[in-house]
């Protein structure tokens, strides 16, 4: 097996594209080391990413943030500004594993894993962020939730890789919040997560939202029937029992190790209700 | 100087009882201490073990020719070279075919090849170039399924044992196993009120941080060596000699630092394939599971389908109790605990009228061991579940209904002794009196308990403590420390000779220096180790006694031991300035040599030991989910020697109940393979799931003991499982009578018992 550390991303896209054998991205490798470990890959090729100029850093501009590929979850929860906009895709980040896994693991790692149960996909959907990818022809920019395919396959091709997931700045009035259903309350994986992105107008409607589903579907959903249920709504009774019903409506999950399809499609519905008012609550609605 | 055994109930303690720090603490906390994987040896080679992917198949043919060319392959071993020493059956010949397959590939995990190379690499790779050719057999995982008569059948000689007359055919049960006294069928005539019920629950891991690992070395004329983390070295000795067929003085296991057993390291798995491996590859060779391999192929505890029927008067006084234990072990008889699930299931009542039916039955499964009061906590769930539902039926509160039954000193317990001193309505009273039991409960929480009950254990032991020039003090050992004990051993005998705690160390000896010690399990070390190392204090103590006397020059039994003294017994043996401990040390080499004490005996009177727990939980209603608000624990440790373990234990034994009631279980698929070998998917409680375990130690002194201690690590577990099914029951008025209580389990009771319109049983 071979390492190599580039410090730009053509010269990685380059030795990723150039592998005849079984290459695989590190960043913050929370995720890539264990397999690794346990003998799951295999790998002929490991490209770190920590090393490429501005991997490491979260920009600020007008048109909102760009978050570095290797950006650690613990480095987006000490971002100020960053949790300020969008608390819900912090939040979001910063559940996945451990303090220790947090000091390493990477939103863009977690997009790439494909799983769909990763913890900070659905925040960055309900956020409308997008990937910029670079790769041997060149940059392009997608939606996150066009990057995972299926349960650990994107829609990347040989030699792409992601330069940075960039959100939108937020207009005022505006807030997102994620929960996950976990048995305990701690290092676990996300049974159904739910992500609500809402903008309210003076009156306290919602003129905007976006809600996505984890691990209810083989890829995290957007839900837009779910954000249509509060769109020109306060947020009522009715809007929210429309919205969980939407919710419940747009998964089809299986029954496995960590839940039945029942209790998901069910789950779904009282998360993506107990979310949307915190994240009513994060735009100053009452 | 004979053993007085009237416990000293009224005896002023100077170090037992206090809460000095633990010998091995420091190096625990600073990374010094060696665990099991940090082990070497020079030229030592990395094994690997090779494991059916399938519950049950028929091994037809293993090739291991391409795994053994392979550069850096120094051995690959199968059952081949295994020959059986064993004479072909009997518990023995089965860990036999468990460390190693023979015929058939039991369950998934199950071993069928080894390899021993320079790199994990390597072996890694050479155990891709093992071919085995498998006929894949119908298997069956559950324990109602595989006892019905058309199972799937793993042993074609299995014949029920405890049946008369004994079955024709086989089947997958091993044995039947029958205890009580009375007419069960009498007492429920005279009940006013029955309750019959059926549970079910999962199988749980231990769940110890520490995989298993060993290190193995043989030598060219047969000597070899072992390094491992066990429960018990000198079991692992003897089953390890044995197996491989080698004498067992030519066998040295030396125990390393434990990072947790629970009753999952009182076995062998690894040790023999890791010896096999060194004597073949003649180098030695170190294996360490992986976290996958332990779920899948080390000991878990068994899964239990159990009825219990219960019968009470109007005024609450039981009749008659029946209960049916069925117990999966794993594919090889006497391995589940169905016997002490049946002997332990109605031991905390006194009962005129009752019986127990159990069954060891075998399935594709790991071959399951111990696990902290095995078999205990699985009938307790189901006795005491039934108990709080009779409790409502009769308008009576729950802890008066207990008391009312609960067994005392006189009763004729369950499974055949009659009780002497026991704790059991000690502690019930002591719940009844905690402020937990009357503390208000918020929305969507309730409160449940139960009491439960463990055997505790004695046997064999072997101590010498020796005493060096300068009057400090080492205490060998050869009892494995899982839970503090060395600091408990040098509080003994430092307590014995009226010395400072500081001035004694313990060790655990290696099995080529000490007489045999049985596992640590059952409760047993402090209890009898523990008085073996009294006894051999005493033993050192006559010695010191006899040096102070041939420095006088008087006779041997006219000098006296007191406070870490020799004095003249009396005035008129002589009127000599008393010797300390340190100066007849200082002076041995002059007057006879080195000091040593010793002790060596299989311990009898292991007191009984019982507990009551109380618990509150509260559910989401929408998810099912629950939380753990309050738990205490109520327990009776005979004597405390070291408080802080104590609490440890109680604290310990709850929390493995939380995770085993809550999320704990071992999920497998159609194929008869374990879905979730891994911390992620095989969730034990986390540190922020939990609440402060709050504890409460009761001393009602054993008589068995001279300072009336009893063994307090197992009976921890027992009441748990009950106590927090009743209080789950209490905060949905939902009866489940099956665990885990994980969330979909319980929003399912929930929604159901809501669509029925009231309170129904899930």
């Amino acid at each position: 097996m071979r390492y190599e550390r580039p410090t730009t991303l053509k010269a990685a896209a380059q030795l990723l594209a150039k592998e005849k054998g079984q290459a695989f991205i590190l960043a913050g490798g929370t995720d890539l080391l264990v397999r690794l470990r346990t003998g799951f890959i295999e790998p002929d090729l490991l490209v770190d990413i920590k090393g490429v100029s501005g991997a490491k850093e979260i920009k600020k501009s007008a048109s909102g943030f760009k978050i570095g590929a290797a950006v650690s979850g613990a480095e987006l929860g000490e971002h100020a500004a960053l949790k300020k906009a969008w608390p819900g895709v912090v939040e979001a980040a910063n559940l996945i594993g451990s303090k220790q896994v947090q000091g390493r693991c990477t939103v863009s790692g977690n997009l790439c894993n494909a799983s769909p149960a990763a913890d900070s996909v659905p925040a960055l959907v309900a956020a409308g962020a997008k990937a910029v990818i670079v790769g041997p022809k060149g940059k392009r920019t997608v939606a996150v939730e066009e990057i995972p395919v299926g349960p650990g396959r994107t829609s990347l091709k040989k030699g792409e890789i992601i330069e940075s997931i960039n959100l939108p700045a937020r207009p005022a009035k505006s807030g997102d919040a994620y929960l996950r259903f976990i048995p305990r309350t701690e290092m676990d994986i996300a049974v159904v997560g739910c992500a609500v992105s809402i903008t309210l107008d003076g009156k306290g409607v919602v003129t905007k939202a976006r809600v996505a589903l984890g691990a209810v579907a083989p890829t995290v959903r957007l839900v837009p029937a779910a954000a249509k249920a509060l769109i020109g709504t306060k947020m009522d009774k009715a809007a929210l029992d429309a919205l969980a019903e939407a919710c419940s409506a747009a998964c089809s999950p299986i029954d496995d190790k960590r839940g039945t399809r029942e209790f998901r499609i069910k789950v779904a519905g009282v998360l993506a209700r107990r979310a949307a008012v915190i994240a009513r609550k994060r735009a100053g609605g009452k | 100087m004979p053993l007085d055994n009237a416990p000293e109930s009224k005896r002023k303690f100077n170090v037992v009882g206090t809460r000095p720090l633990r010998p091995d603490g420091i190096d625990k906390v600073t990374g010094r201490a060696r665990f099991g994987a940090d082990a070497s040896a020079p030229g030592q080679l990395v094994g690997r073990i090779l494991r059916s992917p399938h519950a049950h198949a028929i091994i037809k043919k293993i090739d291991t020719s391409k795994a053994e060319k392979l550069a850096g392959v120094k051995a690959v071993i199968t059952r081949d070279d295994f020959p059986d020493h064993t004479g072909g059956s009997g518990g023995l010949y089965d860990t036999l075919c468990n460390v190693m397959a023979r015929e058939k590939a039991f369950y998934e995990g199950h071993a069928v090849a080894a390899v021993a190379a320079t790199s994990a690499s390597i072996a890694r790779a050479a155990l891709k170039l093992i071919k085995v050719d498998y006929e894949v057999l119908p298997h069956v995982t559950d324990v109602d399924e595989a006892m019905k008569p058309n199972a799937p059948l793993l042993h074609k000689d299995m014949f029920t044992d405890g049946v008369d007359p004994k079955p024709k055919k086989p089947s997958n049960v091993a044995r039947r196993f029958e205890f009580g006294h009375g007419d069960v069928e009498e007492g429920f005539k005279k009940a006013d009120i029955i309750v019959e019920r059926s549970f079910k629950t999962e199988a749980a891991h231990q769940g110890y941080i520490e995989p298993h690992a060993a290190l193995a070395s043989m030598g060219p004329d047969g000597s070899a060596e072992l390094w491992c983390c066990t429960q018990g070295h000198y079991m692992v000795r003897d089953v390890c000699s044995q197996l491989l067929g080698i004498d067992i003085a030519r066998l040295r296991v030396t125990q390393s630092e434990i990072g947790g057993g629970f009753g999952g390291k009182t076995t062998v798995f690894i040790e023999p394939v890791a010896l096999a491996l060194a004597r073949k590859a003649n180098r030695p060779v170190k294996v360490v599971m992986t976290r996958e391999e332990v779920f899948k192929a080390s000991g878990p505890t068994a899964s239990t389908s159990i009825d219990i029927k219960i019968g009470v008067t109007k005024d609450g006084m039981i009749t008659a109790a029946d209960g049916t234990f069925r117990y999966q072990g794993g594919p090889f008889q006497g391995c589940s605990p169905a016997e002490f699930g049946g002997m332990s299931a109605f031991a905390q009542f006194h009962l005129d009228n009752v019986r127990a039916v159990a069954y060891d039955v075998v399935a594709n499964r790991p071959k399951t061991i111990s696990y902290r009061a095995p078999g205990a906590p699985m009938a307790n769930f189901a006795v005491e579940s039934v108990i709080e539902e009779l409790a409502h039926k009769l308008g009576m509160a729950p802890i008066d209904f207990r008391i009312k039954n609960a067994a005392r000193e006189g009763t004729k317990s369950s499974y055949g002794p009659t009780y002497g001193p026991i704790g059991l309505g000690a502690t019930l009273e002591a719940a009844k009196n905690h402020p937990h039991f009357k503390a208000p409960l918020g929305p969507n929480q309730g409160r449940g308990m139960a009491a439960g009950f463990w055997f505790n254990f004695g046997g064999q032991s072997c101590v010498t403590l020796n005493i060096p020039i300068d009057g400090s003090i080492t205490v060998s050992v050869g009892s494995p420390d899982i839970g503090g004990s060395r600091a408990s051993m040098c509080m003994m005998v430092a307590e014995e000779l009226g010395i400072g705690y500081d001035q004694v160390r313990a060790i655990i000896a290696d099995t080529s220096s000490l007489g045999y010690n049985d596992v640590t399990d059952g409760s047993r070390t402090t209890f009898a180790t523990g008085m073996a190392c009294i006894l051999a204090a005493r033993d050192a103590m006559k010695k010191l006694c006899a040096r102070a006397a041939a420095t006088w020059g008087i006779p041997e039994d006219a000098v006296t031991w007191e406070k870490g003294y020799a004095k003249p017994a009396g005035a008129n043996a002589g009127n000599f300035a008393p010797l300390s401990l340190k100066e007849i040390a200082a002076a041995s080499p002059g007057t006879g040599g080195p000091i040593a004490g010793h002790h060596e005996y299989s311990a009898d009177g292991a007191g009984v030991s019982f507990a009551t727990h109380i618990c509150d939980v509260e559910i989401d209603p929408e998810t099912g989910r629950s939380q753990i608000v309050r738990y205490t624990v109520i327990q009776d440790a005979g004597k405390a020697v070291h408080p802080s373990y104590v609490e440890g234990q109680f604290q310990g034994g709850a929390v493995q109940g939380i995770g085993w009631a809550l999320n704990e279980e071992y999920i497998y698929g159609k194929d008869g393979r374990l879905q979730n070998a891994g911390f992620l998917d095989y969730r034990i409680p986390v540190c922020s799931d939990l609440p402060m375990i709050d504890t409460q130690i009761l001393e009602i002194p054993n008589p068995g003991h001279p300072y009336g201690v009893r063994g307090v690590g197992e009976t921890s577990i027992v009441p748990p499982l009950a106590a927090i099914a009743n209080a789950v029951a209490d905060a949905t008025g939902v009866r489940f009578t099956q665990i885990p209580l994980s969330p979909p389990r319980v929003l399912k009771g929930i929604e159901e018992a809501k669509k029925a319109g009231g309170k129904k049983a899930a």
